[in-house]
């Protein structure tokens, strides 16, 4: 590979936090519900925190924010929930009941932690990483992955659809964006 | 020591268009004494009562919300009540019925039976809170604490009930879900 087309091979492989937060916005979030996680720590929420357009509701534990974006769901007002794997995995249960069975449209976006972008999720050799696609595909929960720049493109359609048949979305943010 | 229908009954002659956020013994009881479609009961998941009545509180900040959460449920979720705090809706008024016990799992212990939630709640930093044991104090002043600017806390300390009959395919009827989005959007 030449330098010139390692460098545009490097520079397609990026994932602009402003073109993710232009796509939230374009969905309609009004609500952002959100423990920090350090892989959209600086890329997603600070910038998020700093826009006024969103109402950020900082919350203690990640199992909080599907209660409230269900709440907000019976108010016809959309929410994104922006949390870490790890996050995610402790809301299981909430997710099961409010986003699963009693389908709610509860769009989660959820930062890999510790995850190698260039890698699949599902060969990630981090266990917690490993795990997160499986047990999407077991509760039937639709899911994308963003790592990339061409990634973002999914997220309006993906959260128009969530709330079009009431039912629950996840983007697993594969990269920390810039 | 008050009982909980004594309380809910109490609040029914209060309650007009709020939203009633209730889950478990609070739910049947209420929905026992008061059922209407203004009443949310789908919470989902043990705990997260007080998380759902902050989502309709946010989205409807011109209707009041009502949680009725038991001991057990806020326990679980006892971070909520600094969330809440933090967000301060005006519109909030949040009850914990205090009975010590996971009354829908076999009535065992809470695992601290001591526990001042108004206490807790008042370091979170809600706008105001309260702690009732009496029901003649209770039916004086609980007209005033639903109708102040939030977020209120109170708590109900009760004893425990006689056994319940939970009917959970009524309680989460998906009917009642579409019910309650109807009637809370209606009055908006």
């Amino acid at each position: 590979m030449t330098i010139a087309a390692a460098e545009v091979d490097a520079g397609a492989r990026t994932l602009s936090g402003r073109g993710i937060i232009t796509a939230i916005k374009a969905s309609g979030i009004e609500y952002v519900l959100s423990v920090p996680d350090i892989t959209t720590s600086s890329g997603l929420l600070q910038p998020i925190a700093d826009e006024p357009e969103f109402r950020l509701i900082r919350v203690c534990k990640e199992d909080e924010c599907i209660g409230i974006a269900s709440g907000l769901s019976y108010c016809d007002k959309r929410a994104l929930v922006l949390i870490q794997h790890t996050g995610f995995l402790y809301s299981l249960n909430a997710i099961r009941g409010i986003a699963v069975e009693f389908a709610q449209p509860i769009c989660m976006m959820v930062g890999l932690l510790q995850h190698d972008p260039d890698v699949s999720p599902r060969e990630s050799p981090r266990y917690g990483v490993r795990i997160i696609e499986p047990i999407l595909d077991d509760m039937g929960i639709a899911h994308h992955l963003i790592s990339l720049d061409s990634d973002v493109a999914k997220i309006r359609p993906a959260i128009d659809e969530a709330y079009r048949t009431s039912r629950p979305v996840v983007f697993l943010v594969g990269r920390s964006p810039s | 020591m008050m009982k909980r229908d004594d309380c809910f009954r109490i609040l029914a002659r209060h309650v007009g268009d709020e939203a009633v956020v209730a889950t478990y013994s609070s739910a049947v009881e209420w929905v026992g004494i008061n059922p209407r479609p203004l009443n949310y009961l789908s919470i989902g998941a043990m705990g997260l009562d007080s998380s759902h009545g902050l989502g309709l509180a946010l989205g409807r900040p011109n209707r009041r919300v009502i949680v009725l959460q038991g001991d057990g449920s806020l326990l679980m979720n006892l971070g909520s009540l600094v969330t809440i705090a933090a967000v301060a809706p005006k519109n909030l008024v949040h009850f914990v019925v205090q009975n010590n016990t996971y009354e829908a799992n076999g009535g065992h212990p809470i695992p601290g039976t001591t526990v001042d939630f108004a206490g807790l709640a008042h370091a979170a930093g809600y706008a105001a809170t309260y702690d009732f044991s009496n029901l003649d104090a209770f039916a004086q002043q609980a007209a005033h604490v639903i109708a102040q600017d939030g977020p209120v806390f109170a708590t109900l300390r009760i004893e425990p009930s006689k056994p319940l009959t939970y009917d959970y395919p009524s309680l989460y009827d998906p009917a009642k879900r579409e019910a309650f989005k109807a009637a809370f959007a209606a009055q908006s």
